[in-house]
């Protein structure tokens, strides 16, 4: 049993009075662990809201520093952290926030020499990255070490994400989208940008799927790729069915190794 | 007859293939868009040879990065 500290009950007081999440519900939120790849858009209110909730441990996976350009959506990153990692300033925020919550940073990029050995010691995975070819390493990845994870994309005013849990008769994002778009058909960076709130509310939800994973409650996003359009402000949730020819999830995948796909020019 | 695209309804003169269908709805960019027809994936090879018929369902999926990386 987790002893919880006087400071501990009143930190997580809201969760422990919730039916469904209580005493044991916090304690498995304090002995989990949740690596989110990328603490840029999506990835920093998904590690705001997961630190404040008490996951124990924390991985944050990026290479780049802060920009100016990020802090219109990347709330972890305030101005003065400018030319720092994004990895350093989420941490300085985080354990500023609860120090309850261990954070690991991993200040380089992931790829399919190094990518199985970080994400086996975490019990969830976020994908907050912004290109295809992580998305597709991401999932390839998870599939095999049999990880449980959360997929998500935003542009413009639209926003989806789906949860994939490797073993379970539900789909991988590679049934989805059975290869990465050619390099040469993702729209040029005039097309792209990104409404601020949009990595707000999609990487929040991803943050609530990795909490309900972990207390084993409701329903996760599985078979489900769920679709926001700020715009028509209309959710939308598309069914989805694993794809019996799948390259990577089916019972004979086609791919045995990982793939390093090649990086657009300018991909979204 | 009538189809679902993406839970709305369409009204078509007659049956098209996949590929007509994200021409005549005008998808600005078919390479990035991933279609399910009455809940199966399609191979992105049988769009051209899918026929859509009266009351398919119709879904497409588009790509979707973050939506913010410009690398220089």
């Amino acid at each position: 049993m987790y002893d919880f500290s006087e400071e501990q009950l009143q930190r997580y007081s809201r969760h422990i009075i919730l039916q469904d999440v209580g005493v044991e519900g916090q304690e498995k939120l304090l002995t989990s662990s949740v690596l989110i790849i990328g603490t840029g858009g999506l990835g920093t209110p998904a590690a705001q809201f997961l630190a404040a909730a008490g996951i124990g441990k924390i991985g944050l996976v990026d290479a780049d520093k802060v920009e100016l350009s990020n802090l219109q959506r990347q709330v972890l990153h305030h101005t003065p952290d400018v030319g720092k990692l994004k990895v350093q300033s989420a941490k300085e925020k985080i354990n500023a926030m609860n120090p309850d919550v261990e954070v690991k940073t991993y200040d380089y990029y992931l790829t399919s020499q190094n990518i199985k050995e970080v994400i086996r010691e975490y019990d969830f995975v976020i994908d907050g990255t912004d290109n295809f070819p992580a998305k597709f390493l991401i999932n390839d990845a998870c599939v095999m070490e049999g990880k449980p994870f959360s997929h998500a994309g935003i542009i413009r005013f639209g926003g989806q994400t789906t949860t994939v849990v490797p073993g379970e008769d539900t789909p991988c994002y590679r049934c989805m989208f059975p290869q990465p778009p050619k390099p040469g058909s993702v729209p040029s960076c005039k097309e792209a940008g990104v409404i601020g709130v949009m990595g707000g509310v999609i990487g929040t939800i991803q943050a609530t799927e990795a909490i309900k994973y972990i207390l084993g409650k409701g329903e996760l996003l599985t078979g489900k790729l769920l679709t926001y359009d700020a715009l028509k402000m209309d959710f939308r949730k598309i069914n989805l069915n694993k794809r019996e020819n799948c390259g990577i999830c089916s019972d004979d995948p086609e791919i045995t190794e990982l793939i390093d796909y090649e990086q657009g020019v300018c991909e979204l | 007859m009538k189809i679902k695209v993406n839970g709305e309804a369409v009204e078509l003169e007659k049956e098209l293939t996949v590929s007509e269908l994200l021409v005549k709805q005008d998808v600005d960019m078919p390479d990035m868009v991933s279609v399910e027809l009455n809940g199966e994936i399609l191979d992105r090879d049988t769009f051209s040879d899918t026929v859509v018929k009266d009351g398919d369902q119709v879904e497409f999926l588009y790509f979707m990065g973050g939506g913010a990386s410009v690398r220089f």
